[in-house]
């Protein structure tokens, strides 16, 4: 059995404008050490996906389905068993390192606090451990830094003590929601490279979230396409890459402006994400797909799999797909 | 963070001052002196009286005089009515007794109002949330004036658990009525503010981060979330602990403690000026001392502002 | 002890919008304040009272001077309140009708809310608007005055007020004004700096757009959103602070009476069996209180919600 089992997992939120399917029917599955992205616009439902599995949802968001780690159940579990599993097992670095760090509490408190609580550590080893953590991630002269509030710190250093911080308890599972969205380039790729390598010594797995394809490039071995609360595509890095084989996700690679080719045209897909209150019937694509046909408007194709390790949610077959890559 | 402090007391000076001089002018606009309310005073004695006191000087001289008697000496020099007694010695009397109730009242106003605001937020819309809310709500329309009543028809005529007035050197049976009279209104705004100021803080970034950490809801809510949530309150807590100080002119009258209130309420009546001046000054100063206190709490709390 | 209001959040919403947006605000907040129940059974209660107020007098058969001598020093075994005599409310201590009185004072106390809080809303929207729109040293300057003046205690000024310049409406009215004016001033300033900051007042001067016309169309409204909830909730403020000056028997003198003075009769008169005394006057002070709160409270909700 994999570490990780979704299945048909979903997420709906209450509102005053009605309810919002944020994620409808997500199933995949993740073995140790194994490094997935989803990739989605905003809106795709990506990050819900993941505080579903965590139990992190707003008040009134609701979760369906079912999201197993390690057999154990954690859609609808009790505080009691999530709080075994946060941070001890599965971690999650989250978008904005700025508010997501508690702007009141030196880095100190707030990063030993996990070892204290979750391992019985006393508090000047919990701190040492800490600091070790802190150059592990490289943050120069750690073990004055950690005495600092969070406002001290730059932004890339910030998301730094994010993900030393959520390495703590040595998880087996990280969660990166949109870790550098919030960087400068520069910074970004400095963060992606750390966590290339901390994922490789540590071999942890890892979930990529994000919406940017040349960061799941290069570091996830395995991509999930998402769209208007749907998976579209998923499959190994490499083929997606040479062959994309949704509608959606060719629009994506096509979309990305190639260094190479300099007079071309920016190619972007027409439209804007749907409205995700007035749920649409068949598949969310099809008011901006090129490849529409009628069927699209009524239902959407179940993921089905194509080739080996490869799924597409789609109801024209790849043949009849114009346009290539 | 001693700059910060440095630097506030610096700007509560000026203020002080600023204070003592526009009283004392007030004081001098008022028309007719302190001795025209008895009955005809023939020419001579008024004269006496007033050199005596120092009122025929001209104006620079007794701002002077009046302003370094009270920096210097404390001194806010003798009472127009109590012939014999200064002003200090009425207020030395009196005050310690509305602050000893005072401060319980505040205390268990900010005690109890932050624990119901914190847990109804925790368990918004249980039973718990709709009842504290529902005490906030009825709290409001129950200040001093109006409670004082009801507590003694109740506790006193009713159920005669309780004397109905004296102090009795702060005997608690005394206390228990005064300050929660005083404290009810208190406690339901602070409980209110705390409610509102406390979901919108669990709503926060980092609040999810906590959660994310496998922390229990209580280190969650005492760790991360207090401290935030607090902010708003500390801005409502100087404001009331003077509106509480100023407060207790009713529950000294009504209750007979023996404090400062009564003093003041008769000094009005008489027209002792000095008097008035004396207890508004001192209120004046608990006011800019609380609130140079409440800002040093602020830096405390947000580590930005101490920097 | 004013009713706690969250002026920053507040501020900032009102401070997001541009002029088109500001229009449907209002309409907006109509509608929630509309849903809101206790805000509707505020507004009904103040109307209540207000009729109260207004027209008691006129159905009373009595007035409120008027003096009974049969019943004055009787009250407990005859003035209980009696719809046959006429006397709705029953009679106070010295033999006049209660009815009447309560009518007057909630009258009185009304009357010096709504006053007091216009003298204080104009004076300190304008201190406010100017201080933050000039901004500057002049800014620094204008509040650090706002600031001491806010460190004077406030009620004992007033009383000292009332007993150097005779206790007359006037002077109640004007103290109180008066002396509120600060906190609205600080309220307003506030806001007019978050409004200068924000973008379209930024393009519009950019565009060309003369100033008063900036003030009149951007600024102008968007404070107005925060004015009102503020007054809302200053009147029920005001009218605690003039109470609680009557309870004192430092405020509105005989033969006008207010809320204040008749809860301190009432009082004083409990342990005689003559509830009726205390329970009128209290009840309709509680009344308006609810009343103002409820649709301050409203009104804020209306204009910033939230999920509560």
């Amino acid at each position: 059995m994999a570490m990780l089992e979704v299945s048909d997992l979903g997420v709906s939120f209450a509102t005053n404008d009605g309810t919002v399917n944020a994620v409808n029917g997500i199933s995949f599955s993740l073995e140790k050490g194994q490094t997935l992205g989803i990739v989605g616009e905003s809106g795709s439902g990506k990050s819900q996906l993941a505080f579903a599995i965590m139990g992190l949802l707003a008040k009134n968001g609701t979760a369906r389905g079912s999201a197993r780690f390690n057999g154990v159940e954690l859609v609808g579990a009790p505080l009691s068993v999530l709080n075994t599993v946060r941070a001890n097992q599965v971690a999650m670095v989250f978008q904005d390192p700025m508010t997501s760090l508690n702007p009141y509490m030196r880095v100190s408190d707030q990063m030993a606090e996990v070892l204290t609580y979750h391992k019985g550590m006393g508090k000047d080893a919990a701190v040492a451990e800490c600091v070790r953590m802190l150059d592990a991630v490289k943050i120069p002269d750690a073990r004055a830094r950690i005495r600092l509030f969070p406002h001290e710190f730059s932004g890339g250093m910030r998301q730094r003590v994010m993900i030393a911080m959520s390495l703590l308890c040595q998880p087996d599972l990280l969660i990166a929601d949109e870790p550098t969205t919030a960087l400068d380039v520069t910074v970004q790729a400095q963060i992606m490279a750390l966590l290339r390598d901390l994922q490789r010594d540590l071999g942890m797995a890892t979930i990529l979230i994000t919406h940017d394809l040349g960061v799941i490039a290069g570091f996830c071995r395995d991509v999930i396409v998402m769209y208007g609360g749907q998976v579209m595509e998923s499959a190994p890095v490499d083929p997606f890459f040479e062959a994309p084989s949704h509608p959606y996700s060719r629009g994506l690679l096509h979309a990305l402006p190639r260094v190479d080719q300099e007079d071309a045209a920016l190619s972007a897909i027409p439209g804007a994400p749907p409205n995700m209150t007035r749920a649409p019937k068949g598949c969310p694509f099809a008011p901006r797909c090129g490849d529409v046909v009628d069927l699209c408007h009524v239902t959407l194709s179940p993921l089905t799999e194509f080739a080996p390790g490869r799924r597409r949610a789609c109801n024209v077959p790849i043949s009849d797909l114009r346009g290539g890559m | 963070m001693i700059a910060y402090i440095f630097k506030r007391l610096l700007v509560a000076i000026p203020t002080l001052l600023a204070l003592i001089v526009i009283s004392f002018l007030m004081m001098h606009a008022a028309p007719g002196g302190p001795f025209t309310q008895e009955k005809q005073l023939p020419p001579q004695v008024l004269a006496n009286l007033n050199a005596k006191y120092g009122l025929d000087q001209p104006i620079w001289v007794q701002m002077g005089r009046y302003v370094w008697g009270v920096v210097v000496h404390f001194d806010f020099g003798p009472s127009f009515v109590y012939k014999d007694r200064t002003v200090n010695e009425i207020i030395a009397q009196g005050f310690p007794v509305t602050l000893s109730y005072g401060i319980t009242a505040f205390i268990l106003a900010v005690s109890v109002g932050v624990t119901l605001g914190v847990l109804a937020a925790v368990f918004q819309n249980s039973w718990l949330d709709h009842v504290a809310v529902g005490i906030s709500i009825g709290a409001q329309v129950l200040p001093n004036f109006v409670m004082a009543p009801i507590l003694v028809l109740i506790f006193t005529l009713w159920l005669g658990w309780l004397p109905g007035g004296g102090w009795e050197g702060g005997d608690w049976r005394h206390q228990v009525m005064p300050v929660i009279a005083m404290a009810t209104a208190y406690m339901a705004s602070i409980a209110r503010i705390t409610r509102s100021s406390m979901l919108e803080v669990l709503t926060l970034n980092h609040i999810r981060t906590a959660r994310a950490k496998g922390l229990p809801t209580h280190m969650v809510i005492l760790r991360h979330a207090l401290k935030p949530a607090l902010i708003p309150v500390l801005s409502y807590l100087g404001p009331t602990f003077v509106s509480m100080i100023t407060g207790s002119v009713v529950i000294d009258m009504f209750f007979s403690t023996g404090g400062i209130g009564k003093f003041f309420v008769d000094a009005a009546l008489n027209r002792d000026y000095a008097l008035m001046m004396g207890v508004t000054l001192l209120v004046g100063v608990l006011t800019i001392v609380f609130n140079l206190l409440v800002d040093v709490l602020y830096a405390w709390i947000d580590p930005k502002i101490r920097f | 002890m004013l009713s706690p209001v969250d002026m920053g959040a507040l501020s900032r919403r009102l401070a997001k919008l541009d002029e088109v947006r500001g229009r449907s605000l209002w309409a907006d907040a109509r509608v929630r304040f509309g849903r809101n129940r206790a805000a509707v059974a505020g507004v009904v209660l103040l109307v209540l009272c207000a009729g109260f107020a207004v027209f008691g007098q006129l159905i009373s058969p009595y007035s409120y001077e008027f003096i009974d001598f049969k019943i004055m020093g009787h009250a407990a075994e005859l003035g209980a309140p009696s719809w046959a005599k006429g006397y709705y409310f029953g009679v106070d201590d010295q033999g006049r009708d209660l009815f009447a009185r309560v009518a007057m004072g909630t009258r009185i106390s009304l009357f010096v809310g709504i006053i007091g809080t216009a003298i204080s809303v104009l004076a300190g929207t304008l201190y406010g608007a100017l201080s933050g729109y000039i901004g500057g040293r002049t800014d620094s300057l204008m509040m650090r005055l706002v600031d001491i003046l806010l460190s004077i205690p406030f009620m004992f000024v007033l009383i000292l007020l009332l007993v150097m310049f005779g206790k007359s409406l006037t002077v109640l009215f004007v103290g109180i004004g008066f002396l509120s004016w600060p906190a609205m001033a600080r309220i307003v300033r506030g806001q007019t700096l978050t409004l200068k900051s924000r973008e379209f007042i930024e393009a519009a001067q950019a565009t060309g757009v003369p100033a008063l016309r900036i003030i009149l169309r951007h600024i102008v409204p968007n404070l107005l959103g925060i004015v009102v909830v503020y007054a809302t909730l200053l009147v029920p403020d005001i009218i605690l602070t003039e109470s609680f000056i009557s309870f004192l028997g430092l405020g509105v003198q005989e033969p006008q009476t207010s809320l204040g003075e008749l809860i301190s009769e009432g009082a004083k008169t409990m342990r005689y069996g003559t509830l009726w005394q205390l329970a009128f006057p209290m009840g309709f002070f509680m009344a308006t209180m609810f009343g103002f709160y409820f649709v301050g409270d409203g009104l804020r909700d209306a204009l910033d919600p939230k999920d509560r």
